[in-house]
């Protein structure tokens, strides 16, 4: 990767979250959410299902309005308006059905994004999309379709895609979950080397191995609130909390 | 025999060709002006139909609710005969193709709605966590992927509209039909009508069968 976010590092947070609350009709989402992303850390954010862990990450690129509160994203408070497109172009996001332009080819895919909301020239934005679809393993398949790919490779595909934008922030959500047992490993692979590189990582995550080898810190949620955060082995091995060691014990013995 | 002089006489089709082929060239022109503003039109209404702020939308929903609602045969009397009364005096043909392209543009914004609802919310969120603008979004995220599904409904929406072209002919526009009606009350023998019956299935049949034939691509690839 050319520019590395943490190169540019401090202390200073690339994502605030303060007093977060989020609403869904009559639905309490999200409680009381305070958050700081330091630039290239990588946060893992774990919870039982509903407890808000998509919603969370939905917020920080205003896929969801939140009711109160605020989130600043480099500077930029994210609300309606000229900020927007700043943190969309900052934020990528990788997805649990990976969500694709199924009528466009691989390298198309990933070239669109640069030429359309960069400017960038044509020529320059294949060469550079060729090169992240290189890094992500799949330079024999630069000029097929999504769907003649297997869902490991579409997610790398994805994966790509966020990264052409150059993003200093990247959101995944529960990215292998939707994908057999088989490709699981080549997409946490392809992860792994991203958050080694100093991308600022958020990842919505099941998979507790990786978030235990990669995480810098662990996030975990119940009912919309953050309960417990910490280094992955004090919050794996020792938590804090009854229910975060509900939780973690229940998945330990199996689901 | 008597069958063929009567309904076949080739003499009368000999004679009555060149008025006839003249219509059959007005009738796909006036088709094709109406499918042409109409795809345009209907495009136009049915973004505003599901993007436009609520009373801009409601407008959008009137008027495709209106014109579905209207017989086409009373809309293409009131423009013709009614509108010269407020002063403005249409030709036959921009008569037929005004009333034509309203009442197919309301369809057409239907068809594309079903298409573009039927496009995955992850392909707007995916487009959008990119930056996307939203006119860039539609245009090369959504409308591609909801044109493609809409095309075999669509096209059927065009095959009802050159049908109803036939239509014009009662504002005495000169078209294939008008045309045969003339030429047979001329000859005193039904031939052109035959003729003219040919002329219609020549232009249509192939597009019914091209809906039949996108249509079954369409489930297979599902
Ligand atoms: N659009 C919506 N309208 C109403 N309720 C919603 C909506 N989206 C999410 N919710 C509710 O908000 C809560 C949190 O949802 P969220 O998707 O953030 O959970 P999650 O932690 O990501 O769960 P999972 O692990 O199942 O993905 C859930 O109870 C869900 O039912
Ligand atoms: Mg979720």
């Amino acid at each position: 990767m050319s520019q590395n976010p943490a190169s540019t590092s401090g202390t200073d947070p690339i994502i605030t979250m303060r007093k977060v609350e989020k609403h869904y009709q009559n639905f309490h989402a999200l409680r009381d959410v305070n958050l700081d992303v330091r630039r290239g850390e990588v946060i893992a954010i774990i919870g039982p299902s509903g407890s808000g862990k998509s919603t969370l990450i939905r917020c920080i690129n205003r896929l969801e309005t939140i009711s109160s509160g605020e989130i600043v994203v480099d500077g930029a408070k994210v609300e309606e308006g000229k900020n927007l497109a700043f943190v969309r172009a900052e934020v990528g996001m990788v997805f649990q059905q990976f969500n694709l332009f199924p009528h466009m080819s691989v390298l198309r895919n990933v070239a669109i994004a640069p030429i359309r909301v960069r400017g960038i020239p044509k020529a320059e934005a294949e060469k550079r999309a060729r090169q992240l679809l290189e890094r992500v393993g799949l330079s024999d398949h630069v000029d097929k379709y999504p769907d003649q790919l297997s869902g490991g490779q579409q997610q790398r595909v994805a994966i790509a895609r966020a990264l052409a934008m150059e993003p200093l922030v990247l959101l995944f959500d529960e990215p292998t979950s939707a994908l057999d047992p088989e490709m699981v490993g080549e997409v946490l692979d392809v992860m792994q080397s991203l958050a080694a590189t100093g991308v600022t990582m958020l990842v919505v995550t099941h998979e507790m191995g990786f978030a235990r080898r990669v995480a810098d810190r662990v996030v975990f949620m119940e009912a919309g609130q953050i309960i417990e955060q910490g280094a992955p082995n004090d919050l794996f091995d020792n938590p804090q909390t009854d229910r975060a060691r509900a939780f973690l014990s229940a998945i330990m013995h199996g689901d | 025999m008597d069958l063929i002089t009567t309904f076949f006489n080739i003499d009368v089709l000999r004679q009555a060709a060149p008025l006839l082929l003249r219509g059959f060239w007005l009738t796909i022109l006036l088709g094709l002006t109406s499918l042409v503003i109409s795809l345009s039109l209907g495009l136009v209404v049915v973004l505003i139909r599901l993007y436009a702020p609520k009373p801009i939308r409601f407008l959008a929903i009137a008027y495709i609710d209106l014109f579905r609602a209207l017989p086409l045969l009373v809309l293409l009397i009131l423009v013709y005969y009614a509108l010269p009364f407020v002063g403005i005096r249409l030709s036959s043909f921009w008569a037929a193709t005004a009333a034509l392209s309203l009442v197919a543009s309301a369809y057409m914004a239907e068809t594309f709605r079903a298409g573009i609802e039927a496009v995955p919310r992850g392909q707007f969120e995916a487009a959008q966590t990119l930056g996307f603008s939203w006119p860039r979004m539609m245009a090369d995220i959504i409308l591609p992927q909801a044109m493609r599904l809409v095309v075999p409904p669509t096209t059927g929406v065009s095959i009802g509209l050159i049908k109803d072209t036939a239509l014009a002919s009662v504002v005495a526009m000169p078209d294939l039909l008008k045309q045969a009606t003339q030429t047979q009350a001329f000859y005193a023998n039904p031939s052109p009508l035959v003729g003219a019956a040919l002329l219609y299935l020549i232009l249509l049949l192939p597009l019914v069968r091209l809906v039949s034939v996108l249509e079954a691509r369409q489930k297979r690839s599902r």
